[in-house]
Parts: structure tokens; C-alpha cells; sequence
């Protein structure tokens, strides 16, 4: 390996070096979900057993359900929330109190989630003891989710807005729509790809999260990442190897669908997809 | 159907005369409710003493026979940085928080470290494979930030793959000890927070005026000085960024000193935790979280709030 063939290669070297780390995990983690024994480091043979095991535990079944109606239900109401956030930012110019708005709207960003977690439980719990609720549950987890992903949707939604071309939301008004008509037959179907793109963000966030739940969850409450995080805590259980597999499929799958979605459209408009 | 045009005409005009105070009416009400009254709460009760009773935290104002008094207590900040055993600034509070900045800051430079060159290389690849390169630095990012440090336990074990690989290549002849102490704690904050930084770096990068580094080039450079005199004071809010992205979520990170760290790798985010749920020292841990965000993140908020906006007025110059 002489000099000048490193420096040729160097940036292929540095890329897959870099891909190989952020890859190498997933692999390890398919490969022992078909383990036959509870080994982590010697894969002893073939096996559906853990896929098995993970069907029949109510605890990740029940919480993976649970996680999946929170993400949905945050997702939907943070893109919501975000849509209007970023609507006043972009259009609606200086208004009073803007810099504090944004800069309210877009803290979740920098704070480090256990003091979101934190301050949103001190919160809960100071409203539950005035008016005797709400419980903490799945709905304070939504509540807090929806906040946190709020600040990375609006992201999303404000880039796309700044670009999207206003002529023709002004054409529509000169051709006599009311201003939410324009909203929402004109407006809103130009923006679908970042309010899906912020949906899914929101959604994924809030799929993933543990902390903020680990705050705002009440009894009997556990979302699949809660479950996992104690399994994990606990030592070596290849349900959850099988579980992750599961999950690595289903994104992949999604992401495979996308882009023929995309390369498809594409193909038809004989133009560049929008990124 | 006259009613139906009556109920649309009806919110028409109610959008058309409220439309715009609706707009901003209801995200203001929800950041209020959920960010800064909760600010202010986490406030308020670090000022307090604990409780009696079921109380977990004192009341800030009494009335005693018609006289109000107010008790504004620091005795939480002080407790943070005093201890009567150890003295000054030797606490358990100093110490998490000075092993956090520590992981935070090594964090980031491991991140900067790898992830510059892999943002410059990828920005600098064919513009035909860029998108599917950027889809396969997300692709793990969609997947499951617990799972993917939870495998890192099972890969860095004393029998795990990467310890049978050392000791095949005849590296070692005993299993390294990496998992609960700093080398797992580094690899997996670094492994977790590596997108963040390779996702701005790469946006920054690939705008890099091309013309500038040929100008560079005919002027008599080296590659190497170009890229040091040029590149990297270009890209400097991406860098500025990228670490912000990385230091601030690991200062608090919570998971991966759960899972990946040892007794000793107490990060602040766990001091938190326990004084909350274990002590039930609601004062305390909201002393430590105004603690976090008043000598943390609002100085680094800032910070990068004015490097990106200087940025922005150099590229309109």
C-alpha cells in the first residue's frame, strides 16, 4: 500500500469505514434474532425461536401497540400544531412577540429531553392536583411527544413554505377563493411532501422516545421502547433482536416503496423529484 | 341545502375576520402551556425547600394571620455546589456534571473526528449516488436509537464478536474489558450522534463554492493547505452546528450511560432521575435542570444562534 494509492482511496476508505460502523450493529442484530440459543457471541444455529418468544409476550405486543397509537396520535397533532407555527413565522411577518415565539417553538431542540421530561411532569402533576387531572398516561406521553416533535416538523414545514412559489395562492385570490379556500385547495395539497415528511419525523420521534415517557408515563403504562429499555437493562434477550429486525424491515420496506414512489413520479413528470 | 351554505359561510367569515389570530392563537397557547409555564414551575420549585408530609415541595408564599411571606430559598444551588463532608465544589452534583461536559465534549470531537471527512467525501462523491449514500446514513437513524445502542452491549461483552476478533488477530491474549466504562460510553454517544454532525456538515459542504477552491489552487496552495485554509473557516457553521446537535443531547443523554456505562459513568441526566423518582427531591433536581439550561444550553443556543445568522450575512454580502 504505497502513498499515492492511499490518497486515492482515502475517500471510499473513509466512507465505507464509516458506513461499516454505522452498520455493523443492525447486522449483529439480525443475525442473532435467528440465534438459536441465547448466545450473543457464537451463533450456534438457525432458528424462528425468538421470533416465536416475541409473539408470545404480551408485555412487547401490548406495547408496541400502545407505542404505535402515541406516535400517531402525537404525529397528528404536532404536524397540526407545527403547520400553523410555521405559517404564522413565514407569512405573517413582524408580529408582536415573534422572537419569543420562535425561539419557545424551537427549545425543544436544544434541551436535553430529560428536562423536557422533567418540566412537563412538574407541570402534569401541579394541573392533576388543581383540577384532578389528567392522569399520567398515554395522554401526557402524547402531549409531551407532540411538543418535541412540534419543534423539528416546523423545521420541515417553515423550509418549504419559504420556497413555495405565493403567485399562485394570489392567482387563486384574484380568481375570487376566500383566503381558506386558498388554504386549503391550494396551499395545503403544495405542501403534502413536507407535511408527510414532518408527519413521519414527528411520528418516528415519538416511536423511538424513552425519556420523555419515562417522565410522563403512569402506572401500568409502558411503551415498546419502555419495555425494551428495561429488558435491556436486564441483560441479554434476543426477542428483542427479533424485534429490531422486525422494525429494520418494515423501515426498509417503507423506505424501498418510497423511493420507486418517487423514481416513478419522477419518470412521469420527467422531472427532478422534489428532496 | 341552505343550511349547510349557511354553516360554511358562517366559518368563511369567521376565518376571514379571525383567520389569522386563529393561527397564531393556538400554537401560542400550547407553547405557553407547555414550555413556558413548565420553565417557570421547574423555577419556582428550585427555590423551595422539600415539603412536609405528602408535599414534595414548600409553598413559595404563606399568609400568616393576613401577612404574606415569601420564602425564596438558594439552599438547592448552594447544595449543588457544597457539600459539608467534601466542601466546595466537590459534590456529587459538580462531579456528574463535570463527567457529562467531559463525555460531551469527546463526544463531539470523535464526531467532528470521523464525521467531517465522511460529510466532506460524501459531498464531494458523484452527484448519481449522493442521494442513495445520504439514504444509508439516515436508514439507521429511522431504525430504533435503543436497539441500535443496545446492540453495542451485546457486541462489546468480554465473549463478544469484537473481543474474539482481537483475539484472533492475536491482538490480545485476554478479553479487553469495553463495555460499562468509558470506552463503551464513548463509542456509543459517538455512534448515536455521528449522523447529527455528518447531516449539517454535508448541507454546509455541499454548497461550498467550487470555484473558490480552484482559485485557491491557482493561487499556489496545497491541497492540504486549501482545505485547512478554506474549507473548514467556509464550513464553520456547519461545524458550529453539528457539534451543537451532538454536545447538548449528550450532556443529558440518559439511555446510553443506562445501558452501555458502569457504576462510575454517572452523567447528570441520571443525577436527575434519581433525585426526582429515588430521593424525591423535587427541589433539587429542578435546581439541576435551571442548572443545566441557564449554564448550558442558553449560552450554547446563543452562541450558535450567532455564528448561523453571521453566516447567513456573509452569504448575502
Amino acid at each position: 500500500m504505497s502513498a499515492s494509492w492511499l490518497k486515492r482511496h482515502i475517500s471510499s476508505l473513509w466512507l465505507s469505514g464509516v458506513f461499516a460502523f454505522f452498520y455493523l450493529p443492525l447486522l449483529f442484530l439480525v443475525v442473532f434474532s435467528f440465534n438459536s440459543t441465547r448466545q450473543d457471541s457464537v451463533f450456534t444455529g438457525f432458528s424462528l425461536r425468538w421470533y416465536q418468544a416475541l409473539w408470545n409476550d404480551s408485555r412487547l405486543v401490548e406495547g408496541f401497540s400502545l407505542s404505535l397509537n402515541v406516535a400517531l396520535m402525537s404525529a397528528t397533532l404536532g404536524t397540526v400544531l407545527a403547520t400553523l407555527a410555521a405559517f404564522a413565522l413565514v407569512r405573517f411577518g413582524n408580529f408582536r412577540g415573534r422572537t419569543l415565539f420562535n425561539a419557545m417553538l424551537s427549545s425543544p431542540l436544544v434541551m436535553p429531553e430529560v428536562i423536557i421530561g422533567l418540566s412537563l411532569l412538574l407541570l402534569f402533576v401541579g394541573i392533576e392536583r388543581m383540577f384532578g387531572w389528567p392522569q399520567r398516561g398515554t395522554f401526557t406521553i402524547v402531549l409531551g411527544h407532540a411538543l418535541l416533535g412540534m419543534a423539528y416538523a416546523s423545521v420541515v414545514i417553515q423550509s418549504r413554505l419559504k420556497e413555495m412559489d405565493r403567485s399562485v395562492e394570489e392567482a387563486a385570490l384574484d380568481l375570487g377563493c376566500r383566503p381558506f379556500q386558498v388554504f386549503f385547495l391550494v396551499t395545503l395539497p403544495n405542501m403534502t411532501q413536507a407535511l408527510l415528511a414532518a408527519w413521519l419525523l414527528t411520528f418516528t420521534l415519538s416511536f423511538d422516545d424513552v425519556v420523555i415517557s419515562e417522565f410522563l408515563a403512569g402506572p401500568g403504562v409502558t411503551t415498546l421502547p419502555q419495555v425494551i429499555f428495561n429488558y435491556a437493562r436486564r441483560g441479554v434477550n434476543p426477542s428483542i433482536y427479533a424485534a429490531a429486525s422486525l422494525l429494520m424491515l418494515a423501515v426498509s420496506l417503507a423506505v424501498v416503496i418510497y423511493g420507486i414512489q418517487i423514481a416513478r413520479q419522477s419518470r412521469k413528470t420527467g422531472m427532478q423529484p422534489e428532496d | 341545502m341552505p343550511a349547510m351554505t349557511k354553516v360554511s359561510g358562517f366559518f368563511s367569515h369567521m376565518f376571514l375576520r379571525h383567520g389569522r389570530s386563529l393561527v397564531l392563537t393556538v400554537p401560542w397557547f400550547w407553547l405557553l402551556l407547555f414550555f413556558a409555564v413548565p420553565f417557570f414551575i421547574l423555577l419556582r420549585i428550585s427555590v423551595t425547600d422539600m415539603g412536609e408530609g405528602l408535599n414534595p415541595f414548600a409553598p413559595l408564599v404563606t399568609s400568616d394571620n393576613g401577612e404574606l411571606s415569601l420564602h425564596l430559598k438558594l439552599s438547592n444551588y448552594v447544595s449543588l455546589l457544597h457539600d459539608s463532608d467534601t466542601g466546595w465544589l466537590q459534590t456529587l452534583y459538580t462531579e456528574s456534571y463535570l463527567l457529562s461536559l467531559k463525555y460531551a465534549l469527546w463526544t463531539t470531537l470523535l464526531c467532528l473526528f470521523f464525521g467531517y471527512p465522511f460529510a466532506y467525501f460524501l459531498a464531494r462523491s458523484k452527484p448519481s449516488v449522493r442521494p442513495l449514500l445520504l439514504l444509508m446514513v439516515m436508514l439507521p437513524f429511522w431504525t430504533s436509537f435503543l436497539l441500535r445502542v443496545y446492540a453495542w452491549k451485546g457486541l462489546l461483552t468480554d465473549q463478544g464478536i469484537i473481543n474474539h476478533l482481537l483475539i484472533f488477530l492475536g491482538i490480545t491474549a485476554e478479553p479487553v474489558q469495553m463495555l460499562y466504562n468509558d470506552v463503551s460510553m464513548l463509542l456509543g454517544m459517538t455512534y448515536v450522534y455521528l449522523p447529527f454532525m455528518v447531516l449539517p456538515l454535508y448541507a454546509n459542504l455541499v454548497k461550498l463554492d467550487q470555484r473558490l477552491l480552484e482559485a485557491s489552487q491557482d493561487l499556489g496552495a496545497t491541497p492540504w493547505e486549501t482545505f485547512w485554509l478554506v474549507t473548514v473557516p467556509l464550513s464553520r457553521s456547519g461545524i458550529v452546528a453539528g457539534s451543537m446537535l451532538v454536545f447538548i443531547p449528550c450532556l443529558g443523554e440518559f439511555v446510553i450511560p443506562s445501558l452501555l456505562g458502569g457504576a462510575e459513568n454517572l452523567m447528570i441526566g441520571r443525577v436527575v432521575w434519581d433525585e426526582m423518582f429515588s430521593s424525591n427531591n423535587w427541589p433539587r433536581a429542578s435546581a439541576l435542570a435551571i442548572a443545566m439550561i441557564v449554564g448550558v444550553v442558553m449560552p450554547l443556543a446563543w452562541y450558535n444562534q450567532r455564528v448561523t445568522r453571521r453566516a447567513e450575512q456573509e452569504l448575502s454580502a
